[in-house]
């Protein structure tokens, strides 16, 4: 073979102009898909029995983890705010802090960065692994529309599900709390729950309801986008999972930021 | 086993296609593809790996649109449908996958169930049950309706894949190398089936493939597609009865049962 043969160079975009225009591409596709949930997940036909399938894996899948986790949240964040406390002598505001860090921050943000590993990385996973095996394809072609039926329903079922597992994360999280003080100060479970109340007001409860609801919708939304769009090859499907989490979890910071702001404003 | 003749309809075009070209980024697939398949008729699309055979059948089941041309199936040209118009569509188009993309999460009974349950409102428990039974049967598979895809083998997988599209008794059949990673036994058994199918559902097919013994048992027609377009269309024969070097390595290097 004559290699004397000059190769033409085709001109291409450097890396910087590169990487913004995949950037800019990459927003508008993620504006165009959410949109395309809003469009499609409420007019019919209705998935309900794969949005209930669905909110089942996504309990059961973070079930234990969340238990474990939230337990340990609460008991810890007690025992480490204790020593502080005592500096001034109030101690006995203990249960009120507890229950203001984990009803306003620690439940539905622990909850969140959970599910975005657990779940948000097994929605990644299992649709970048159809798209590879043609299975979305199959679906497409046997007349069902793979977007209402894979993500319409996983997305509805993340934002359901995530503000149970919240609430339920804010409970496990508060026996924690009990048990250390009740370890260390002998409160009576009644006074505890009473003390744990007492700060609360209605709209430290709607605060977290709404910042579940947000984080659930973003996991959700975050897992089924790197799934469906994954590229082909097995590559692609471990870069689809990984990216659901890593993305998931970032956004799920810079929300929890935005809604303290503006939450704060009612306070 | 030769193939037994069919009816064909030469005057009813079930997919025309017209000045079809594709390109992906710089890359030209599909460069002005002109196409007629007949009513009842197998017409197979040969060539290399990587010549745009199965973008070409993606290209007509709408999962890819052509950057020119025109996609006409059924009488409906598929660029103009909107999503309801192209679902409706689909449903009387059967496309088996090269890799059979059998739902992993779900047993054969329910694979085949999934297409019929969303396509027929209405449809009763026992007619699903019938639906199931008969296309199983047709494939040759009913001991395997409660197995997981995993559990399957590559034929078996195929087999089932082509049964998942009969449940809706389509009127074309799309096979993306049907054959391919299949030992020669089981290759031949699927040739049969496509036969089958082609005779028991009436059925119009367009089988792309690269392996000639399964183009030779199952085609009416043979198209050689090369460099992104028909280099020569005609029965087995007459397609590779030429000296053309782009053609003639392709036979040479086959073997035909």
């Amino acid at each position: 073979m004559d290699t004397n043969i000059p190769v033409p160079v085709k001109k291409r975009p450097n890396g910087l102009i590169k990487g913004l225009g995949t950037f800019f591409k990459d927003i508008y596709k993620i504006h165009l898909f959410i949109l395309r949930f809003f469009k499609e997940a409420f007019l019919p036909p209705f998935e309900f029995k794969e949005v209930v399938r669905q909110c089942y894996e996504v309990g059961v899948r973070s079930f234990t983890l969340i238990s474990v986790t939230g337990f340990i949240v609460g008991f810890i964040f007690t025992k480490q705010s204790r020593p502080s406390l005592s500096t001034f002598g109030a101690n006995s505001w203990l249960p009120s802090l507890v229950s203001i860090a984990i009803m306003r921050a620690l439940a539905p943000l622990v909850t969140a960065l959970i599910a975005s590993g657990k779940v948000g990385s097994s929605i990644g996973a299992e649709l970048g692994s159809m798209r590879v095996t043609e299975q979305i394809d199959a679906m497409e072609v046997s007349g069902t529309n793979p977007f209402k039926y894979l993500v319409c329903t996983r997305v509805l079922a993340t934002t359901l599900t995530i503000p149970i597992l919240a609430t339920y994360t804010a409970f496990i999280g508060l026996l924690g709390g009990y048990l250390n003080i009740s370890l260390n100060e002998g409160i009576s479970y009644t006074a505890f729950v009473q003390q744990f109340f007492s700060p609360l007001v209605f709209l430290d409860f709607t605060a977290s309801l709404i910042k579940s609801i947000v984080f659930g919708f973003t996991i959700g939304i975050v897992g089924c986008y790197q799934g469906y769009y994954s590229d082909k090859g097995t590559e692609g499907v471990g870069k689809a999972a990984n990216g659901a989490v890593v993305t998931a979890m970032f956004l799920v910071f810079i929300e929890e930021v935005i809604i303290v702001q503006i939450t704060g404003n009612f306070r | 086993m030769e193939k037994t003749k069919v009816n064909i309809d030469y005057n009813n075009k079930v997919i025309s296609l017209r000045g079809l070209e594709k390109s992906f980024e710089d890359y030209t697939v599909l460069r002005g593809i002109d196409l007629d398949l007949y009513q009842g008729e197998n017409l197979v699309v040969l060539g290399r790996s990587g010549s745009g055979k199965s973008v070409l059948i993606k290209l007509i089941s709408g999962l890819l649109r052509p950057d020119k041309g025109t996609v006409e199936v059924l009488g409906n040209d598929v660029l103009a449908l909107n999503d309801r118009q192209l679902r409706e569509l689909r449903i009387r188009i059967g496309f088996s996958f090269q890799n059979s993309a059998l739902y992993d999460s779900m047993t054969v009974r329910k694979n085949l169930e999934f297409p019929l349950v969303r396509n027929r409102k209405g449809i009763t428990r026992k007619e699903i049950n019938t639906a199931v039974d008969t296309v199983l049967e047709a494939v040759g598979l009913s001991q395997t309706i409660n197995q997981m895809p995993a559990e399957l083998s590559g034929g078996q997988r195929k087999r089932i894949g082509i049964a998942r599209t009969l449940i809706l008794n389509p009127e074309i059949m799309l096979y993306d190398e049907p054959t391919a990673g299949l030992d020669p036994i089981t290759c031949i058994e699927i040739n049969d089936l496509i036969n089958e199918v082609q005779q028991n559902y009436k059925t119009s097919s367009i089988i792309i493939t690269h392996d000639l013994t399964c183009a030779k048992m199952t085609g009416d027609r043979i198209s050689m597609l090369i460099e992104g377009q028909f280099q020569r269309t005609g029965t087995f024969e007459e397609v590779f009865d030429t000296d053309d070097a782009r053609i003639k390595p392709f036979f040479d290097y086959n073997f035909i049962a």
